[in-house]
């Protein structure tokens, strides 16, 4: 059959016909791929061919040459570069030729296909002429073409990154796409697309904004699209601003008024979507000044790369009245819509980042808005009152809050349970969360919660536990924060006389039949575990009366059967609650003098979660995995009579590229078994190590899980011993070469350094453990050959100076290990080795105590082998 | 093209529970790590032996092992019950032994200077010196809140609390089980102070393998930081402190030798720089004295009386031999059959004798002959026979004594070392 019959049947409604059509494409594709992208582009830019089957088949085309997953998308890639020149010239051909077509759909189709190729290509130093060629007479094209060529600019933009493009590349970029976002462009399509083009372009632009004059040029450009009579255009030139507010901070003093103006009118008069870009332009502004005020602590000095301009500051009395406008917006039902966003949510949102900015100076300017309006008759006035209240609530200095949050909490309380309006009560419970999360706490002067009121406070929020779903969720979080706030009490707790109604009532919530909505019951469970995280010795018993009634609901969702899959989901989720909070209590009892508890329910608890396996669903997967960890803690040398069992899960977990999470678990419940069975996990520890080093090779697995595997092989060999010896030609070899990778950071990327350190640490943790295993051994000599390329990278990484505290910590230890284990056989390498006495200087006149405490050691075992 | 998503989170606390309980999950898992990491690093590198010293191993009879009510139930470790001493390579575990064979264990555990017979070489270069406090010799164990001193025979003397790390059940110090001491003392009595003269074991981490030059750093910079030098208190019940220790060139001897001290003194001690804690006799430590240094040069009878005659004890081995502690033995003679059985004599008993007028006969500076006559057993609190140097020592104090200023003629380069004595860097 021809190609546009198999296009267009794929996309029959005849479900037989459609599966047919696929297949064929399939086995077309298989045979001859060559042959196959061909007849697709020939397809895309055929104008006698239907639109359906051009689109489809350029569709198919874009599908081919990319991927979400990592390792699949590299296939891809490959498989593209390596076919034949004259073959990839054809297709890229059509593609563009496609370009001119008067079919809007086959046009922009194209256009994706020629990014995707290009983000491929140009990394390659291929495809060289693409930009030239579209940009060569763009000004003579009739406008659908110049509109495709632009769209195709923003496509290439988004998909390459800025330094495969040359300046002089992306100056002519620029141009174009300026021009037609120009207000003397009278075509509304053309300059949309270049407008959507500038946003995706504004990443290549850094010398250009450099240059005062080009700046000024772009900024008008993009402030005149905001005016455009198109709404899709002032939207998209708003979404630019955004862009350029955290892109370009720095950059942006001699126009913030004018934006000011600008984002004021849009809020005000323009359509939502408009207002919505214009409030998050302050959002983002807020965003980079918490971070850049974070980063110097407060006070600014000056030296940083970037400043801080105040810009939040300064519009503070003009902003702050247009945000609190906004707060009157609200939508009804806004609450129980997970997917809502509205200018009165945007508004509040913004509220809160601004209180974050500036602190105390917002508080003067938002209480008359409150006084005003929280004892209005209209709900709206009440609402926004009190939001704007619950949103000032970080930021400001608790000795600011303090005295205006004893007056309103009595007003707060009375509120949630008296106000007729459940919008009011939603926004009343959360607020109340808000002062128990800021102003209420252990590191508080002046306690806002006293033996007077916490009985009262206690009793308003289990009774608004009853209200509607959405209500209840917000009280359970208050709770939530209310424990939270005696976590380092001491011995006795406040909360204490409640602990069992509180317990009860978050049981009854969480059974309550509407429990599934606003995510109710998840944070019933929640506020559980932070009630038992929280709890004192006082209330060790009734933690462990907890453990048989999760118990029996975990074991009540086993016994549903035939469940359809909407049903299965949600039984999944329960038990991914229930093991979440059993492993809380575990880790709460399971030291003594409360372990008896953990190890008398040892058997039916691990019961439970291998039924809970048996299940299969990836998120209690997790959790269950979690619990079994702290199951492990708990009981020791005895978890071994469990392994049998277990161990095909742990497996399972281990092998678990797709939800690293889970594997990652995985990996560090390999570590509590170590360490609970020590020598008896020896029978597991071939397959166990054979998983690991797979998933050390495999490009499918995420990088976050390398470093935990790397400190689970020190895990394994402080557990075995020297009968880590047979690994030792598989693991060492692993453990240089990423030591080597690891060694020097050329990144400035803050990002990449974190992960270089996590790996350097988890590296040095799997010496440390070899090291240490070995101790004693006879088998120690096995380890003389590795030893002059664990000190050369100790020195490197000392030497390169980026690595952070954790890493320190680590190998000075290391240093001190080899010692300890090689004895006089590292003596000579240790003092050869260029940096190991500097280092272990620094770290002995550390202020980090683990560091100190590891020099120490490290000074102790190398003065048992250097003479003085 | 798509319009970007900038919905924020609304009414939503910034981490979820899960995300939390895994990096409560996380953060459990690098403590444990940590305390697995540095158990490992606290079992010392080479095993406190218990063959050293003289005696013969321990007949395999079961140990008696009492677990003291006072210690929690599940610090016990699981092979405790039915560990000979011989396993024993934990002071941990060497402290719950009771009575006869806790006293054996502890008895072997002190290094014992031998006697200075000779001035050694180098003395200038390789040797410290420090004033002896005069006093009993004790062993001082601090571990899970409580501190136990045993004398030289291994018996208790002192039960305590003390601000040692795990000396005593504080808050403060309550600290991890691994975290035990064990330090060499005297027990000084008139200012019921603990003269800490070497440091073993600090926070579990041993020593012994170190060098003296890195033991005294380590004293030097741990024992006044935890507070055991601070006067006594309810959880600290008796003062530890430090004697200064001086390289051993001619004015580091003089200070040692005349210098004010808080103490009584009972001679000098020297130690060697490079040599490690060795339990049992030593020749690289090394005790000194003359009638200025010391009231006890020449050895008191029970009554406290010079007795007229040098005495000495020696063990009577299996073939009737008669011997020091030393390892390899001195014989001083043999006892026939006839006289053992009559006397009721056991192999392994500490005999007393006197050294009668036909004295000691050396040839190549060696025992050749001994004039020995048995004067009874010895006192039971004896845990050892004397040792070579010592008999020696004490028969030349009574005739030709080694005096201070030979040992100053034999530092021949006086002052010209620099002083070395707290600088123990690993600069080499």
């Amino acid at each position: 059959m021809e190609i546009t019959q198999l296009l267009l049947n794929a996309q029959s409604i005849d479900g037989t016909v459609r599966k047919q059509a696929e297949e064929s494409l399939k086995q077309f594709q298989d045979q001859n791929l060559p042959s196959f992208f061909l007849s697709l582009s020939g397809e895309l830019v055929n104008e006698e061919k239907p639109v359906e089957s051009r689109k489809l088949a350029g569709l198919i085309l874009k599908n081919a040459l990319d991927a979400k997953e990592q390792h699949r998308k590299y296939e891809l890639v490959q498989r593209w570069l390596s076919l034949d020149v004259s073959v990839k010239n054809q297709i890229k051909i059509c593609l563009v030729q496609t370009l001119s077509s008067p079919v809007h759909d086959a046009r922009s189709t194209a256009s994706q296909v020629i990014a995707k190729v290009a983000g491929i290509e140009l990394p390659q130093k291929q495809w060289p002429e693409l930009i030239g060629s579209l940009l060569s007479s763009i000004h003579q094209l009739p406008p659908h073409v110049k509109q495709a060529t632009l769209e195709t600019l923003g496509y290439l933009c988004e998909e390459v990154s800025p330094d495969v493009l040359d300046q002089d590349q992306v100056n002519k970029i620029l141009t174009a796409v300026v021009q037609g976002m120009n207000a003397s462009e009278a075509n509304n399509d053309v300059r949309l697309a270049a407008t959507h083009a500038l946003y995706n372009a504004l990443g290549f632009a850094q010398a250009n904004f450099n240059n005062d004059m080009e700046r000024d040029f772009i900024m008008r450009v993009i402030c005149e699209a905001t005016l455009s009579t198109d709404v899709k255009i002032r939207q998209a030139a708003f979404e630019c601003l955004v862009a350029i507010s955290s892109t370009y901070y720095e950059k942006l003093a001699p126009y913030i008024k004018d934006i000011f103006s600008i984002t004021a009118k849009a809020v005000r008069e323009d359509e939502e979507p408009v207002a919505l870009q214009a409030i998050e332009f302050w959002s983002s502004i807020c965003d980079e000044e918490i971070d850049i005020l974070e980063e110097y602590g407060g006070d600014f000095t000056g030296d940083s790369d970037v400043p801080c301009f105040y810009f939040i500051k300064q519009a503070l009395p003009a902003l702050v009245p247009m945000l609190l406008e906004t707060l009157l917006k609200q939508e009804e039902d806004q609450d129980q819509d997970e997917g809502a966003w509205n200018l009165a949510m945007a508004g509040g949102t913004c509220l809160g980042l601004v209180a974050r900015t500036v602190g105390d100076d917002i508080v003067p300017l938002v209480m008359p808005f409150i006084e005003e309006n929280i004892t209005k008759p209209d709900w709206r006035q009440r609402e926004a009152a009190t939001y704007a209240f619950g949103s000032i609530l970080e930021g400001p200095s608790p000795d600011k809050l303090t005295t205006i949050v004893n007056v309103a909490l009595n007003f707060m309380l009375t509120a949630l349970t008296k106000d007729p309006n459940s919008h009011v009560k939603d926004t009343t419970a959360w607020t109340l969360g808000r002062i128990f999360e800021f102003l209420h706490g252990s590191a508080m002067e002046t306690p806002i919660i006293t033996q007077a009121n916490c009985q009262q406070i206690v009793t308003v929020l289990l009774q608004s536990m009853k209200d509607a779903p959405n209500v209840a969720e917000k009280s359970c979080g208050a709770l939530y924060f209310l424990a939270q706030g005696y976590e380092d009490i001491g011995s006795s707790s406040p909360l204490t006389p409640y602990f069992q109604e509180i317990v009860q009532a978050l049981l009854t919530v969480s059974h309550r039949e509407d429990a599934g909505d606003s995510r109710l019951r998840t944070a019933a469970y929640e506020t559980l575990n932070e009630v038992v995280r929280c709890s004192t010795d006082e209330t060790a018993a009734m933690v462990s009366q907890l453990v048989p009634v999760i118990m029996m609901e975990l074991h009540q969702t086993l016994e549903a059967q035939k469940l359809s899959s909407d049903e299965r989901e949600k039984q999944s989720e329960l038990q991914g609650l229930l093991c979440g909070c059993l492993q809380v209590i575990i880790q709460k009892l399971g030291s003594e003098p409360t372990r008896y508890v953990v190890l008398q329910y040892a058997d039916q608890m691990m019961g439970l979660f291998l039924r809970v396996f048996a299940c299969r669903s990836a998120t209690v997967h997790e959790e269950a995995m979690l619990a079994i960890g702290a199951l492990a803690y708990a009981t020791g040398p005895d978890f071994a009579k469990y392994m049998p069992e277990f161990y095909k899960y742990l497996e399972m977990g281990l092998q678990n590229f797709e939800e690293y999470q889970v594997c990652s678990v995985s990996v560090g419940v390999v570590g509590d078994i170590c360490r609970a069975l020590e020598d008896k996990i020896l029978p597991y520890c071939d397959a166990i190590m054979t998983l690991l080093l797979k998933d050390l090779s495999s490009n499918q697995l995420h990088r976050s899980v390398k470093p935990p595997i790397f400190s689970c092989f020190g895990d394994i060999s402080l557990a075995i011993g020297d009968n880590f010896d047979k690994y030792l030609m598989y693991a060492m070899p692993m453990l240089q070469s990423a030591a080597d990778l690891s060694a020097h950071t050329s990144a400035v990327d803050e990002e990449i350094t974190e992960y270089t350190n996590l790996l350097r640490n988890g590296i040095l943790e799997a010496y440390s453990g070899i090291l240490q295993g070995f101790k004693n051994s006879p088998k120690t000599q096995l380890l003389i050959p590795y030893a002059p390329h664990i000190l050369q990278f100790i020195d490197s990484i000392y030497m390169g100076k980026d690595m952070d505290d954790v890493v320190m910590k680590t190998a000075i230890g290391v240093l001190g290990d080899l010692a300890d284990t090689l004895g006089s056989n590292a003596s000579n390498l240790i003092q050869q080795s260029p940096s190991s006495r500097e280092f272990l200087n620094e770290c002995l006149s550390s202020e980090d105590p683990l560091i100190k405490e590891s020099a120490e050691w490290a000074k102790l075992a190398i003065g048992r082998i250097i003479s003085v | 093209m798509p319009t970007h998503d900038l919905r924020r989170p609304f009414k939503r606390p910034a981490i979820s529970d899960q995300q939390k309980r895994r990096e409560l999950s996380l953060l459990r898992q690098e403590q444990n790590r940590r305390e697995a990491q540095l158990q490992a690093r606290r079992l010392a590198s080479t095993v406190l032996s218990l063959q050293s010293g003289t005696s013969e191993p321990e007949p395999s009879d079961p140990i008696e092992v009492e677990i003291p009510h006072e210690l929690d139930p599940e610090s016990e470790e699981p092979y405790d019950a039915d560990c000979s001493p011989r396993d024993i390579t934990d002071v941990r575990q060497a402290s719950k032994l009771r009575g006869i064979e806790g006293r054996r264990w502890f008895a072997r555990q002190l290094m014992l200077p031998e006697w200075m017979i000779d001035v050694p070489d180098n003395l200038t270069k390789d040797w410290y010196v420090l004033a002896r406090p005069a006093g009993k010799r004790c062993f001082v164990v601090s571990s899970n809140g409580t501190t136990v001193s045993r004398l030289r025979n291994g018996s208790v003397f002192h039960h305590f609390p003390s601000a040692l790390p795990s000396g005593a059940r504080t808050r403060e110090n309550c600290g991890s089980a691994l975290s035990y001491c064990i330090l060499d003392c005297i027990y000084h009595n008139i200012d019921q102070t603990y003269y800490v003269i070497d440091m073993v074991c600090w926070q579990g981490y041993s020593l012994y393998d170190c060098s003296a030059e890195f033991r005294f750093f380590w004293l030097n910079s741990k024992l006044a930081e935890s507070g055991a030098c601070e006067p006594p208190t309810h959880y600290h019940r008796y003062r530890f402190s430090m004697v200064p220790v001086y390289n051993c060139d001619k004015s580091g001897l003089l200070m040692a030798y005349t210098g004010a001290v808080p103490f009584v003194k009972d001679g000098l001690l020297f130690y060697n720089k490079h040599a490690h804690y060795q339990t049992g006799n030593t020749p690289l430590t090394l005790v000194w004295k003359d009638e200025k240094c010391s009231q006890y040069l020449i050895d008191t009878d029970s009554k406290g009386e010079i007795p007229s005659e040098q005495q000495v004890v020696l063990g009577l081995q299996n073939d009737g031999k008669l011997t020091t502690s030393d390892d390899p033995p001195v014989v001083f003679g043999c006892l026939d059959e006839e006289f053992i059985e009559k006397s009721g004599l056991r192999c392994g008993n500490l005999l007393r004798f006197a050294i009668g007028g036909g004295g000691l006969t050396f040839a190549d500076g060696k025992l050749e002959k001994a004039d020995i006559q048995y004067v009874g057993k010895s006192n039971r609190v004896r845990a050892f026979a004397d040792s070579y140097s010592k008999v020696i020592f004490q028969y030349m104090a009574r005739r030709t004594p080694l005096r201070v200023v030979d040992l100053l003629a034999s530092i021949s380069l006086p002052n010209d070392q620099e002083d070395r004595t707290s600088d123990a860097e690993m600069d080499g």
